[in-house]
C-alpha cells in the first residue's frame, strides 16, 4: 500500500467539503473492494476519508412504505433487520448471500452501489425495486444510476448517503454464484411494484440492466413459465474464464425463471 | 502519516502508534504481539484472520487498524478464560478434533462464535454455508463442522471443559 492521510469527518457535509478540498482523496466505506485495490497498489489516494463516524448514513428505517437504507449499513445488518425480513424478504435473503459472513459484516450498500461492480448483488435490487439513490446533493433515479463498467452516474466528490426502496407486492432474488467468490455469474431479481413489474439483472454485462420482455410477460402472467422462452441477447455480455457470454445469456433466462419462483413463495 | 490509535484487545485498554496505512492483522501480530492471529492468503479469501472488532467477525487482512480505533477486539487470544478453560468453541474443536495443520483454527473457531450470535441453532448447511469465508487447507471440513455443531450447543448450555 502507498502511503496516505486519513480522515474521518463526522457528517456528510465534512465529508463533501473534505473531497472537494483534496481531488485525489477517495472514500471509504468498508473497504471490501478498496483496500484490497490499495494493497494491490492499484489506487494511490492522497487521503482516505472514511466514513465510518457519520452518524446519519448509518441503519434501516421504514419511512410510509419505503425502507430506507443509510448507505453505510452493512449486508450483515441488512440481512438481519427485522422489518426488512418481514417486509422486504427478497433484500433480506439477497444482503444475506453477498460474499461471505465476514465481508458482510464490513461491506456496505452504499459502497457496493457505488462502486457499481459488474457481479454485485445490488444493482439487481436498485433496478428491480426501483429504488431511489440518494446523495449529499440530489436524488438519482434506479434506472438512471448505473451507467458502464464500474461507472455510476455518481459525479466527482459525491456521495450515497442512503437508498429508498419502495417496498414491492412481491420480489424474489435468484443467482448463479461464482463459487469461490460469491459473486454473481448472473443474478436476478423479478419484483412487482407499483410501477409495474421489473427484472432487474446483474453479473451478465458491463453494468446492471432491466429486460423489458419479460417485464412485460410478467405483467400479464407472473409465472416462471412467462419468461421461460424469452432470450437476452448475448452480444454485449461479460464473457470470462467463468462464464461465455451465450452461457450468460442463458443464465439470465433460468436465473428469471427461478426469481419468479422464488416472489410467487 | 503515523496515528494514534486506542483500542481494546481481549479486555485490555491498549494504545497503538502505527501509520495509517497498517492492516489490523499487522498491527495485532507485529505491534501487539498476538500472533494467533493468522495470515493465510491476505487477499480476503481464506478467513484465517478472523477476528472480532465490536462484536462481529471480520477480516483483520482487509481492515485498516485505522479503521479500528476506538473498537473492542476480540482475538483468538480472548476467547479462553483467564485460568486457561478452553471456550466451549474452542473445546469442541479440540473434542471432534476440529483441525488438522491447525493453520485456520483460529480463524475458523472466530467464525463459529459469531455464528453462535447469528445463527445459535444453525444446522449443519447452515454452518457450512456460514464457513463459506473460511478455506481449510486440509480439507478437514467434516471434523470442523462436527465440532462448530457441538460448539454452538455447549455455547448455549453454558459450556464444558473438553474431554480429555
Amino acid at each position: 500500500m502507498y502511503q496516505f492521510e486519513y480522515q474521518t469527518p463526522k457528517s456528510a457535509a465534512d465529508v463533501v467539503a473534505a473531497l472537494k478540498a483534496d481531488e485525489d482523496a477517495k472514500v471509504v466505506a468498508g473497504g471490501m473492494t478498496l483496500i484490497p485495490t490499495l494493497k494491490q497498489r492499484l489506487a494511490m489516494p492522497t487521503t482516505l476519508i472514511d466514513l465510518r463516524s457519520v452518524p446519519e448514513l448509518k441503519g434501516v428505517r421504514e419511512e410510509g412504505g419505503t425502507i430506507v437504507v443509510g448507505a453505510m449499513t452493512t449486508h450483515a445488518e441488512v440481512w438481519a433487520d427485522p422489518t426488512v425480513k418481514s417486509k422486504f424478504p427478497a433484500l433480506s435473503y439477497l444482503a444475506g448471500k453477498i460474499g461471505d459472513a465476514q465481508v458482510r459484516n464490513r461491506g456496505t450498500i452504499g459502497g457496493s452501489i457505488a462502486n457499481a461492480d459488474p457481479a454485485a448483488d445490488y444493482p439487481a435490487a436498485v433496478l428491480a425495486l426501483n429504488a431511489t439513490i440518494v446523495t449529499d446533493s440530489r436524488e438519482i433515479a434506479a434506472d438512471d444510476m448505473f451507467t458502464g463498467l464500474f461507472e455510476t452516474a455518481l459525479n466527482e466528490g459525491e456521495i450515497i448517503t442512503e437508498v429508498r426502496f419502495p417496498i414491492a407486492k412481491r420480489a424474489g432474488y435468484a443467482k448463479f454464484r461464482h463459487p469461490a467468490s460469491r459473486y454473481a455469474i448472473v443474478g436476478v431479481m423479478v419484483a412487482e411494484t407499483d410501477s409495474g413489474v421489473r427484472v432487474g439483472v446483474t453479473g451478465a454485462g458491463p453494468n446492471a440492466f432491466r429486460v423489458p420482455e419479460m417485464e412485460q410477460a410478467l405483467a400479464s402472467n407472473f409465472s416462471p413459465d412467462a419468461v421461460a422462452n424469452i432470450k437476452v441477447p448475448a452480444d454485449d455480455l461479460n464473457s470470462d474464464i467463468h462464464a461465455s457470454a451465450e452461457y450468460r445469456a442463458h443464465l439470465v433466462t433460468v436465473m428469471a425463471k427461478r426469481a419468479v419462483e422464488a416472489a410467487m413463495g | 502519516m503515523a496515528l494514534t490509535l486506542n483500542m481494546t484487545v481481549n479486555g485490555k485498554a491498549r494504545k497503538v502508534t502505527v501509520e495509517s496505512n497498517a492492516l489490523l492483522s499487522d498491527v495485532l501480530r507485529v505491534n501487539l504481539g498476538l500472533t494467533g492471529t493468522h495470515v493465510g492468503c491476505d487477499t480476503s479469501q481464506c478467513g484465517a484472520c478472523t477476528v472480532h472488532v465490536d462484536g462481529v467477525s471480520v477480516k483483520s487482512c482487509t481492515m485498516l487498524a485505522a479503521q479500528a480505533d476506538g473498537a473492542t477486539i476480540t482475538t483468538i487470544e480472548g476467547l479462553a478464560a483467564p485460568d486457561g478453560t478452553l471456550h466451549p468453541m474452542q473445546a469442541a474443536f479440540k473434542e471432534h478434533h476440529g483441525l488438522q495443520c491447525g493453520f485456520c483454527t483460529p480463524g475458523m473457531v472466530m467464525s463459529a462464535v459469531d455464528l453462535a450470535r447469528c445463527e445459535p441453532n444453525a444446522s449443519e448447511e447452515q454452518i457450512r454455508e456460514w464457513l463459506e469465508g473460511n478455506i481449510c487447507r486440509c480439507t478437514g471440513y467434516h471434523n470442523i463442522v462436527k465440532a462448530v455443531k457441538t460448539g454452538l450447543t455447549d455455547m448455549q448450555s453454558g459450556g464444558k471443559v473438553a474431554a480429555e
